[in-house]
This record gives C-alpha cells, structure tokens and sequence, in this order.
C-alpha cells in the first residue's frame, strides 16, 4: 500500500529547474532512499514533501490526503516527520527536553492550563517524559539525558535528532542524509539504527549520499538528476543500470 | 513545594520586608512609588515572556498600557446620567454594571462600574493585539521593532489628539476600584499599605502563572521556537499561532497593568502611551537578562522605584536609552543571566593574564 506518493511534482527557482515532473511512491513499511548528484534535487524535493517549500505544480499525496499546500507544521502532525541535513537542535535544552519537544503532538495543554498548572497536564507531562526516556533508551542516548544537546558530538546529535524525529511517532520518517559527518563505525551503527526503525513499522525515506549504507538498507532507491528521475529499482539493479552509472561517473568518451 | 516556586517565596519575603523596613523607619510615603512600581513590574515580566522566551520584541507596549488605562478611566468617568431615560443605559443600570456616585460639586454622576470597564478594557486589549500581532508577527528583527514601534506611535497620537481622552491633559478624576470589603485600588494614605499588598500580590500570582507556562508544554514550544523555528515546525509546531498567543498574552498583562494603575492614580495621561515608556519597558527586560523573569523583575523593582522617586531627575528617559545602549553594546545577554558569575570571572582573570603576558 502505497504510503507517500509524489505525483508530477515541479519547483522552479528563478532561472533554476530543482525539481521538474517527479513521480514516485513510498510503500508502507519499506526504506527508500533518494540518491544523486549534488545539486540534483533532493533536499528541494525534502523541503517539498515537508511542507517547508510549496511545488509550483504537481500533487503529493500522504495517507490519502492531498498536503502539498499544507504548512510544515500540519504535515508533521500528519504524521510525516524530517530531519535535517544540518542538524537542527534546540539550543540551550538538555538532550531529553529537546525530545519531549517531540512529543509536542500528543499532548494537548494549551496557554490557559499552563499557566493554571492544572493536574491534567501533570499527568501528561508524566507520559511525555516517560515516553521520551523509552525512546532514549531504544537509542541508546539516555546517558546524555540531562546534558545540553548542543553539547554532544556531532554523531551523538544526529541521533538525538532522529529521537526527537521518532518522539512525534511518525508514520512516515524523513531522514536528510542521516549519515553526513559521520565515521564508519557511526554510519555502520546509524544503519542498524535504521533498520530498527522500520520494524517498529515506521516507513522511512532517506536522502544519502554514502552508497554502501544505501545499498545496504534500502528496499528501492530513486535515482535524480538535475530535478528528474532517471531511475527506480531495487539496489542491486540501480548499481548496473547504464545510465545511473553515467551520471555519477560521466561519459565514458 | 516545587523548585520553581522557592524563589516566589523569597520574593514574597521581600515585598513583606520591605514594608515593614518602611513602617519602622517612618517612611511609608516610600510605599506609594513601590505600588506604582508593582503595576510597571506587571507590564515588565509579561513583555519578558515575548521578548525572552517567544523571541519576539515589542516597541508598543506603552500602546496596550494606554490602551487599558484610558479605556477605564473614560469608561468610569463618562457621566451617563443625561443618558438615564434611554433604554439601554437602563438596561446597563439594572444590570448592575453602572454605578452612582457624587462629583465633588454636589451633582450625581452615573458611570460604568470599574470591573465591567476592566473587562471591556481587557476585551478591547484582546481583539487589538490580536488585529495588531497577526500581521505584525510576520516579521522579523529590525521589521518586527518597526512596526510594533508605529503602532506605539498611532496610540500615542490617538491619546494626544482625541478631545474625548482628554487630549494633552488626560482624564482624571478616576475613581478607585473595587476589591473585597471596603478595600479598592487607591491613592489614598489610609489604603497605601494594604494597596502596597494587593499590587505586589497580583504581581506574584503573574508570576506564578508565567514561571508554570514557561515549565509546561507550551512553554517548551517556545523556547524551541526561539531557538529553531524550521526544527519547531518540523514537530509539529505552529510556530505563528504561538507567537501570537504570547503576544496577546503579554498585551493583557500591560492593558492590566494600565488599568489597574490608572485607578491608583485617579487618572491617566498621554506620556503613558509615547514611545519612550515602550523603550523603557524593553532596556528593563534587556537589562534583566532578556529570557529571564525574575532578572526583568528585579531590575524593574530598582529601575522604576528610582525612577518614579526621581532620582533620575530631568535625565529619566536618557537614563533608560543609555542603558539600552550599553546592554546591547556590552551585555546582549543582559546583566542577571545564568552565567553572570562564571563571565565575570573569566573577565577578569582574562585581563589579569592580558597584563601578565609579553
């Protein structure tokens, strides 16, 4: 059953086609990965789903639901959580308060009940921070829960990021190159941790640019180029397909 | 008891210490420049919440203070007895929301009661801030200081020019308003101490209210909002509706402060609403440390009290640009903040190996 679909999605910036009639689909449960040069249009096509950019044109259908012209915040509540390739933490939150953020969603004292601190919110922050401890620990960063986030290493922060990301229970999970800065060790764990996700029944769509991960946890895998899709297979058929290995190697004269 | 509210208690303590330091030293008239203080420090600690914990500067301030206090004082000093036989003054009347009383030259006035005028005020407030923030809050820095600048301006003019308000002199005559048993909201000596309580006890429950949204749900989104607002919405958050939300909030708590102090003083004038008391309002946050309630609070207690005692003399508004200036020049950060101690000793010692070295 088809998750995400993306239904001949354009941007154009001023003189610059991004992302130029893209079509393709999310199936529930699976992992795809986008893949490209840079400059090919993959963290547009992010911005697009995610509700940060509007398309000039096309249709993205979540969950049945036509969101293209949703605001960034109501596609998340939606269910279809980002993160970012820059890693985008709270300042000044220790690493579990930037995940109860996360759970922001699911709870529901608004201003009045604040600042009366009436008992039904006591018994939700409870959950909230129950809950982001759970999530914590299945990370394994629940060690760091009252450090400053921005404190952490660079790995250790994209993992809180994917927490806050797994607090909101996505359905489906946006991952902007997860793997970015990260040593071998770290991306061979951000693999596992990946995986994990999905069979907590989480669909994840990733952009990546390490190829072993990709090839190693996706089911499918798009393929762009200067904002077109030039190819959607599964791995071992992307590696052999001629003309994804010309646009990554170049003409071979 | 929750961490959060020892320093209510301590604060408390003072308020209660100070005035007992007035009484056994006979200087109680002290008392009447610290429940003005009181009403300002209301104003003070809701804008710290936009400032410091939306993100958000506001310049018009001054504006909704205004707003509040003239609102009041024109509704409970509008004389509507010439209006007794229509229909819906009666109404009014038997509804119990207009009140009569004598003018001091024997004639019978018949006004609206001081809490059915707070609650227009209060309404008022509401429905402007929201009008006002709702575009406003779509801008930025510098943008967002304009123009909450030019709506200060447009209140400030509005104030000054309309006859009805009084024009440059203001309404007086406002009468007190009403609490419990005998006690109302008054300039008068034989009400300065319990006065003194009521205005600082308001202040304290404010503050209880802003220290529990600042630890709820709510107040999480804010800080997060003011720290990444892309990240914020990527959760979820709707990073528009809350700045909003802060922005009426904390226009309520100024239009309070107005009103309330407006019936103190028995009237209002037009420099409440000028540009210079929204200045002022904002170097005191600054000054507090920006994110930082009981740092604006405190600095608002000492600014104002000094202020309103004249210490500052002829210079009082210069006072207030001045320090502005050196706060943003030499302590964005504002002069209470967490690290203040390890800063400053960091300071010095930094100097002190500046000298040693070659």
């Amino acid at each position: 059953m088809t998750l995400l679909s993306v239904r001949g999605v354009s941007k154009r910036f001023g003189g610059l086609q991004a992302v130029s009639d893209l079509s393709f689909g999310v199936e529930r449960g699976s992992i795809k990965a986008l893949i490209g040069p840079n400059g090919a249009g993959k963290t547009t096509l992010f911005n697009l789903v995610s509700g940060v950019l509007d398309p000039d044109s096309g249709e993205i259908v979540f969950r049945g639901e036509a969101v293209q012209d949703l605001s960034s915040h109501e596609i998340a509540a939606r269910g279809l959580v980002r993160t970012f390739q820059h890693i985008r933490l709270f300042p000044k939150m220790t690493v579990l308060e930037n995940i109860m953020v996360g759970r922001h969603i699911h709870g529901r004292a608004g201003f009045i009940a604040g600042m009366l601190n009436l008992p039904f919110t006591w018994k939700e922050e409870r959950r909230i921070r129950e809950k982001s401890f759970e999530i914590m620990e299945l990370l394994g960063i629940a060690d760091h829960a009252r450090a400053e986030a921005t404190s952490l290493s660079y790995g250790q922060q994209r993992v809180v990021e994917i927490g806050r990301a797994l607090a909101c229970e996505p359905q489906l999970l946006m991952l902007d190159e997860p793997a970015a800065g990260l040593n071998m060790r770290e991306t061979n764990e951000m693999g596992e941790r990946i995986s994990k996700i999905r069979k907590m029944g989480i669909t994840v769509l990733l952009v990546e640019h390490d190829m072993s991960l990709v090839m190693k946890i996706s089911d499918e895998i798009v393929v762009l180029s200067y904002g077109q899709k030039i190819a959607e297979d599964r791995p071992l058929s992307i590696q052999k397909n001629p003309e994804v290995i010309r646009v990554y190697l170049g003409d071979d004269q | 008891m929750r961490a959060r509210y020892l320093p209510v208690a301590a604060f408390a303590g003072l308020i209660v210490a100070i005035q007992l330091a007035t009484h056994f030293t006979g200087s109680a008239y002290h008392l009447t420049q610290l429940t003005m203080t009181a009403y300002y420090s209301l104003l003070i600690v809701g804008l710290c919440m936009l400032i410091g914990y939306a993100g958000q500067i506001s310049l018009g301030h001054a504006g909704f203070f205004a707003i509040g206090g003239y609102l009041s004082a024109f509704l409970t000093t509008r004389n509507l007895s010439s209006f007794k036989g229509s229909g819906f003054i009666s109404l009014l009347s038997k509804a119990g929301l207009l009140v009569g009383r004598a003018d001091p030259y024997g004639g019978s006035l018949l006004n609206v009661h001081p809490w059915c005028a707070c609650v227009v005020a209060i309404v008022v407030t509401v429905v402007i801030a929201y009008l006002v923030g709702g575009p406003v809050l779509k801008l930025r820095g510098h943008y967002l200081a304009m123009a909450t600048l030019g709506f200060g301006v447009i209140i400030y003019r509005i104030v000054l020019g309309t006859e009805f308000l009084g024009a440059a002199d203001g309404i007086s005559d406002v009468p007190g308003f009403p609490l419990l048993a005998g006690l109302e909201i008054a300039g008068k000596s034989s009400l300065r101490v319990p006065n003194y309580y009521a205005a600082w006890g308001l202040v304290i429950l404010g503050m209880v209210f802003l220290i529990n949204l600042i630890h709820s749900r709510v107040g999480r989104a804010l800080i997060s909002i003011h720290g990444a607002e892309d990240a914020a919405g990527a959760v979820g958050i709707p990073a528009a509706r809350y700045k909003l939300n802060t922005f009426v909030l904390s226009a309520v708590f100024a239009s309070l402060a107005g009103i309330l102090l407006t019936h103190y003083n028995g009237g209002i004038g037009p420099s409440e609403a000028s540009v210079m008391k929204s200045v002022r309002y904002v170097a005191i946050v600054a000054v507090g440390g920006m994110a930082n309630l009981w740092g604006a609070l405190s600095m608002s207690l000492v600014l104002n009290y000094l202020s309103l005692r004249g210490y500052f003399g002829t210079f009082d508004d210069t006072v207030f640009g001045v320090i502005l200036i050196l706060i943003m020049l030499f302590a964005p950060d504002g002069l209470l903040r967490r690290h203040l101690f390890s800063d400053l000793r960091r300071f010095f010692s930094g100097s002190a190996a500046g000298e040693e070295g070659p």
